[in-house]
């Protein structure tokens, strides 16, 4: 039972694609040996900046014999089906036996297969695995023609039994398979042979690598706090940067640097952003929460202990903190100034050439802001100003350098030239939600203008025809319609879109795109479609919380017993009231009279009817659609009581016309408070 | 800095090692192209030469403007006009790493000492309709070389491949001599009967052309010069290959793409003038990326592209 070792040993591999590789490794080279039969216990793939290495525990030496008994054409059967058979199998005619069979004599052939070494599935596995392996990009270099990810430079492959190791013949595009890899670049150079792979993670450490991407990053998590705690400070956990940051390095060395006091007036986002998006450091803060140090992560231990590394990184840090101190305090200025200059420069930035400027954008949805803030419980007055200068940031030189930090320096920005609280917090806030999981604003300014700018972009899309298609949506507006809904539903906004929106409301075709998306949502939140399209079919389905509560209080009635069998009792009703009146060519609406009523479940019906009706009838105008299903529910007994007691279609006409009637009040009461007959089922 | 080398003490020291050591690495050591280009790779020893079959290995200092990034000298590290030192081999050594960390260690960068690395960067650049795969090289957290191996230029395949490395040569020296401001690096030898600074060399120009370059370029005529360069160079190439004064078939690749190069300087300009629209942008790109496709084809069918050599060669 041998162990094999691979080592693909190439130019520096893009941090962000090497645990993905490492498991294509795994799975593909897996995949194919045994495929080809063979087995293993174990198999392990890791990933530095420099190599791909797989360990596999327990390979068989080769896989198994097979033996193959197939049956031919018969003795007496023409030549050329002897020939074909004989093609097929790979034999000749005196390997054949003839046998008899029902039919008389046949030729069986027995097909027998050695089994095959290791080395030769390995080396057919791993020439398929390079030449065909999935990166996300790849290249070419020199005159080869091979792609990888970044030039390759070496392949070992060994073998490892009690006898020692083997190279696994199997040579790529010219690069043939060994049994040397190297260590750290700079702090081990030179090429050293391996025998096994206790004996290549111990060689490579002791040449300055790590090989496992995990104790890579305990290291850094482990050595940033114990530098972090010795003064007192704490590292802030990113754990995005952590894996990338091991992605870069084979031999990680912490190292912590001072920021300079003249930087720390800087918002912290500023600075963490600069530091991260830059430089990849870490920040770390103290107690009270300021950020006042650097922590780097070096590839080289240096004789200096990094002294010359910190240097050199603290002057690249000091340079871009100075623009970055540059930009705030140019931007301070414009902005106690009230802004005005960037506003008029977005006159000049163009949203959509068939939608105008950013300028003209901000208008509108400030005029927009300003007739729905009413309905969110929002001033007109602070909402049109929130609106005005929530996108400013957009033309700060801070945000043209950090795209990722508009409207938080709108929000900075805004309380610098002195504006209220609400109206500096819109300009942070009214750009969510960004997703289904991201936090839903719930202030009324934020709110408003979240809406105002939301609604604008879809009215304006739809106006000039860019709707999202299949996959590709550009504006977002998928985006945009549940950043609506998430909206309206969370905070309980009352917003008929089609009455309350100004300018006539969204399209029928916008408001059925917005349908869409509430189907989307609240599917992800397990209500049934079929229950939505029951809601949807009523009135007032561009209340979008209208909707939603109606579909939530369905979908809780419709869970319990008394709720699904009232739907079939429902049915039923209608059912036999549809067919008699396209029988009868009549309507029956007249209302039943409890005179005519003759079983005593008829009788009850009645009674249930009207207690229904005096409860659903209030509960309905209070928009309590818990209240109305639970005495919708209540009628399921003496429904089914009614069925199972009463013929409607009796020959008593009278009898028959007010028990027809009788089935129209159930169904009137029924879909009260949602289209029923959508419900599947 | 420590390390087994001398410390170069100027900017121009810091040229000088950097040309001695290509030229004894086998490069052909060029001239600056003659033409305002906004970097090194459009100097059509790179450009063109990528292209073809044929073997290549050229080094050159080559001025660089980028006019959007005036800042009247005052900025410590941003100039509208640089240096960047550029080299292209071609097909890419297996050792092209190698080489280039021996010349970081001939301008007094010691590996052992300073964090060296390579953080991925995909290069890409749609006037030259080209692409490539590599990185930014970190120098204690600074970028201080693009390393870059060439997959397509002008939309064609590079085949071989060519390994090219540009280094930014201010920003590299500042962080060699240790200097902080751009305008106080010493250009020449600090302890030369007169020495100069950068600043001595370049702050009133970088004001000049700061202010022509944002306010005083005349739009209108640059809008006219960028039709002129783009109708010329359609007409170079439009010409045909046979001469009839020399009766010699001459396809003229380098003055059409001198053509399509004064046309995408053109454009940095008016963007500079902040007259391009975003969507016009766009389509600026897209008729200097025209050009310069258009070049790449005709060079492919002259000699140095390898119009002439034996068919296995394998051209684009």
């Amino acid at each position: 039972m041998p162990d094999l070792l691979i080592e693909l040993f190439s130019e520096e591999i893009p941090a962000r694609m090497q645990a993905r590789a490492a498991d294509d490794l795994k799975s593909m080279m897996t995949d194919r040996m045994v495929e080809a039969g063979l087995t293993y216990a174990h198999a392990a793939a890791f990933a530095t900046p420099r190599r791909l290495t797989l360990a596999v525990e327990g390979l068989t030496d080769h896989s198994p014999a097979t033996r193959e008994e197939r049956k031919g054409p018969r003795v007496d059967a023409p030549e050329k089906a002897l020939e074909g058979f004989l093609r097929s199998t790979g034999l000749s005619k005196d390997q054949l036996e003839a046998r008899d069979d029902k039919k008389g004599q046949v030729w069986f052939a027995t097909i027998e297969k050695p089994g095959r070494p290791a080395e030769e599935i390995v080396a057919e596995a791993l020439t398929q695995v390079i030449e065909g392996f999935p990166w996300p990009k790849s290249m070419r270099w020199g005159e080869g023609s091979l792609r990888w990810v970044r030039p390759l430079h070496s392949i070992l492959c060994i073998l490892t039994d009690e006898e020692g190791h083997r190279v696994v013949p199997v040579e790529v595009a010219g690069y043939a398979a060994g049994d040397t890899t190297e260590g750290h670049r700079f702090l081990s150079p030179g090429r050293f042979r391996v025998s096994s792979f206790d004996d290549y993670a111990a060689k490579l450490k002791r040449a300055h690598v790590i090989l496992d991407p995990e104790e890579r990053r305990e290291r850094i998590r482990h050595e940033a706090q114990n530098l972090a705690f010795a003064q007192g400070l704490e590292v802030i956990e990113d754990n995005g940067l952590l894996a990338e940051v091991a992605g870069l390095v084979e031999w990680p060395v912490p190292l912590m640097g001072e920021i300079g006091a003249e930087f720390m007036e800087l918002p912290p986002e500023v600075l963490q952003t600069s530091m991260k998006e830059h430089q990849k450091f870490f920040s770390v803060r103290d107690r009270t929460g300021k950020i006042v140090r650097f922590l780097t992560v070096a590839n080289i231990e240096a004789p200096d202990d990094g002294a010359a590394i910190l240097a050199g990184n603290g002057r690249v840090l000091r340079a871009r903190l100075s623009d970055a101190k540059f930009f705030w305090e140019n931007d301070l200025a414009v902005a106690k100034d009230g802004m005005g200059a960037w506003t008029d420069k977005l006159a000049n930035v163009t949203f959509h050439n068939k939608l105008g400027s950013q300028k003209d954008r901000i208008e509108r949805i400030a005029a927009l802001a300003r007739e729905i803030a009413p309905m969110v419980g929002a001033g007109p007055d602070a909402a049109g100003r929130a609106a005005l200068i929530a996108k400013a940031d957009l033309s700060s030189e801070m945000v043209y350098e950090f795209p990722e930090l508009q409207g938080l320096m709108g929000r900075y920005y805004a309380e610098a030239a002195g504006l209220p609280a609400d109206v500096a917090a819109a300009a942070e806030e009214h750009y969510r939600p960004l997703g289904p999981s991201d936090d839903v604003p719930t202030a009324p300014v934020s709110v408003t203008v979240a809406l105002a700018d939301k609604l604008d972009t879809l009215t304006g899309f739809w106006a000039i025809d860019e709707k999202p298609t299949g996959s590709k949506d550009p504006f977002a507006l998928r985006r945009a319609a549940l950043g609506v809904i998430r909206l309206v539903t969370v905070n309980g906004l009352r917003l008929p879109l089609q009455s309350a929106v100004p300018g006539g409301g969204v399209s029928d075709d916008l408001l059925s795109f917005f349908h869409d998306r509430l189907k989307v949502h609240l599917r992800d939140r397990g209500i049934r479609h079929d229950v939505i399209d029951a809601v949807l079919a009523m009135p007032g389905s561009d209340d979008l919380a209208l909707v939603t509560a109606r579909a939530e209080a369905l979908a809780g009635v419709l869970a319990t017993d008394d709720g699904e069998n009232l739907v079939q009792g429902f049915k039923r009703a209608n059912n036999l009231l549809t067919q008699a009146e396209a029988q009868d060519g009549v309507a029956y609406e007249f209302g039943p009279d409890e005179k005519f009523a003759e079983a005593a479940e008829e009788k009850a019906l009645f009674k249930a009817l009207d207690e229904a009706e005096a409860k659903i009838g209030p509960a309905m105008e209070a928009e309590d659609f818990g209240t109305a299903m639970e005495a919708m529910a209540a009628l399921r007994a003496p429904i089914d009581a009614f069925f199972e007691a009463v013929q409607i279609n009796t020959d008593n006409q009278i009898v028959r016309r007010n028990r027809l009637n009788l089935l129209h009040r159930i169904r009137q009461i029924c879909l009260a408070a949602a289209d029923l007959t959508r419900i599947e089922g | 800095m420590a390390g087994g080398t001398t410390q170069p003490r100027s900017f121009q020291e810091v040229i000088l090692r950097l040309q001695t050591y290509w030229a004894g690495k086998g490069c052909a050591v060029l001239q600056p192209y003659d033409m305002e280009v906004g970097a090194g790779t459009f100097h059509p020893a790179t450009t063109l030469r990528s292209l073809g079959p044929r073997p290549w290995a050229a080094a050159y200092v080559q001025p660089s403007r980028r006019p959007t990034d005036g800042r009247y000298g005052d900025n410590p590290n941003r100039l509208q006009h640089y240096y960047q030192y550029q080299v292209l081999i071609k097909p890419s050594p297996p050792d092209l790493q190698q080489l280039y960390l021996g010349s970081l260690e001939a301008i007094g960068i010691d590996a052992t000492v300073h964090d060296i690395r390579f953080v991925e960067d995909d290069w890409e650049s749609p006037t030259v309709g080209a692409w490539g795969l590599g990185w930014e090289v970190w120098c204690d957290g600074m970028e201080v070389s693009q390393f870059t191996y060439f997959q397509q230029v002008g939309g064609f395949d590079c085949k071989p491949v060519s390994g090219e490395l540009t280094y930014g040569l201010e920003r590299l020296a500042m962080y060699v001599l240790g200097v902080d401001h751009v305008m106080e690096m010493p250009f020449n030898d600090p302890d030369a009967p007169i020495p100069l600074t950068y600043g001595d060399v370049f702050r009133q120009t970088e004001g000049e052309y700061s202010r022509w370059n944002f306010d005083v370029a005349d739009t209108d005529t640059l809008l006219r010069h960028f039709e002129d360069a783009e109708a010329e160079c359609q007409r170079i190439l439009g010409a045909g290959a046979d001469d009839p004064r020399s009766g010699r078939r001459i396809v003229m690749a380098h003055p059409a793409y001198d053509q399509a190069i004064k046309a995408s300087h053109i454009f940095n300009l008016l963007d500079a003038r902040g007259v391009i629209s975003v969507t016009e942008r766009q389509a600026y790109i897209g008729r200097v990326r025209a050009l310069s496709k258009a070049c790449a084809t005709a060079f492919l069918e002259t000699p140095a592209g390898g119009a002439d050599d034996a068919p296995s060669a394998g051209a684009a």
